[in-house]
């Protein structure tokens, strides 16, 4: 089954990234864009059947080495495998 | 005094920390590869510069599961004089050994120059040559070395004394303006609370021979080699 992970950085960490970005889309024509925060995309492919085990063991992956506390969050979404 | 230097893929000031430690101080030097846990009896371990692992993930998020620092972990719970500089800081931060992390520049940019720094610490082993230095000058070489630390922690950190560097002009005034990466507090190095484990951003290794614009780099090599000569043949 696939675990898709995003990792974001922390309401109150600065982006420098992100307001770059930000600032390159305003510069090109969207003036509609107030922020823009950047974090990262992860997919997993694992060798799991069962959803519950897989949340617990995805959920500790990011928080020993996907995601840094201090200064990220982080959600990811599980895709259950197609039905018999 | 024995020192090791820790070279993980993508290390790069390994080799200006050796030719210090080995050409201009005559102390013995040992590199110290990655996957190898054995550290070969060092008294200091030295994080160097550089992009270990690629910096893939974030910095240093994957050199702290190198066999290496395992050892340096258990050698720092024993005591033994850990130091870290610019990826080595962020090493030891992704590690736990130090506090807190460093993110992106504000600015966005990478930094390359020469920085003013007020030690606050110079009790320690790797500062005492410090004393009576109000302000030295090391150069800074870096794209994420905006020291972050949630509000507790840091007052946790100002509270016990344990920022060593901040960023200051030449007259050793700590401002806004004197700093170049947005870190908190202008901090551009801090040590544990036992005082063995000291990561800094900017690089002592680039500037301990005049011929490189500075030697301020040297007083803590030298300021080790003290300690050493006091300390383990005591």
């Amino acid at each position: 089954m696939k675990a898709r992970v995003i990792v974001t950085p922390k309401p109150v960490v600065n982006d420098p990234q992100g307001a770059t970005v930000g600032q390159g889309l305003r510069a090109l024509g969207f003036p509609e864009v107030r922020g823009v925060r950047m974090g990262k995309f992860i997919e997993l492919d694992l060798d799991l059947s069962e959803v519950a085990g897989a949340n617990a063991r995805v959920e500790e992956m990011c928080r020993r080495l996907l995601a840094n506390h201090v200064i990220e969050d982080y959600r990811f979404e599980i895709e259950a495998p197609p039905g018999p | 005094m024995k020192f090791g230097v820790v070279v993980f893929p993508g290390t790069w000031s390994d080799k200006d920390f050796g030719w210090v430690i080995d050409r201009v101080l005559g102390q013995e030097l040992r590199y110290l590869w990655h996957k190898d846990p054995d550290l070969h009896g060092v008294d200091c371990v030295v994080i160097p510069g550089g992009f270990a692992h690629g910096d893939y993930l974030r910095c240093g998020a994957i050199a702290r599961f190198s066999p290496v620092m395992e050892s340096v972990r258990s050698f720092a719970d024993r005591g033994g004089l850990v130091w870290g500089s610019c990826n080595g800081f962020q090493i030891l931060c992704e590690s736990g050994l130090l506090p807190g992390a460093l993110l992106p520049n504000e600015g966005s940019r990478f930094i390359c120059e020469w920085t003013h720094l007020v030690c606050e610490r110079t009790d320690l082993a790797f500062t005492r040559q410090f004393q009576d230095r109000p302000v030295v000058r090391l150069p800074i070489s870096h794209g994420q070395g905006n020291y972050f630390a949630d509000p507790a922690t840091l007052s946790r950190l100002e509270q016990a004394g344990q920022v060593v560097f901040r960023y200051s002009d030449a007259e050793g005034r700590v401002e806004a303006r004197s700093n170049p990466n947005g870190s908190v507090h202008n901090i551009a190095g801090l040590v544990n609370a036992r005082g063995n484990v000291l990561g800094m951003m900017p690089h002592p290794e680039r500037c301990a021979e005049a011929e490189l614009g500075g030697e301020d780099g040297r007083s803590m090599f030298q300021s080790l080699i003290e300690w050493g000569l006091e300390v383990l043949t005591a």
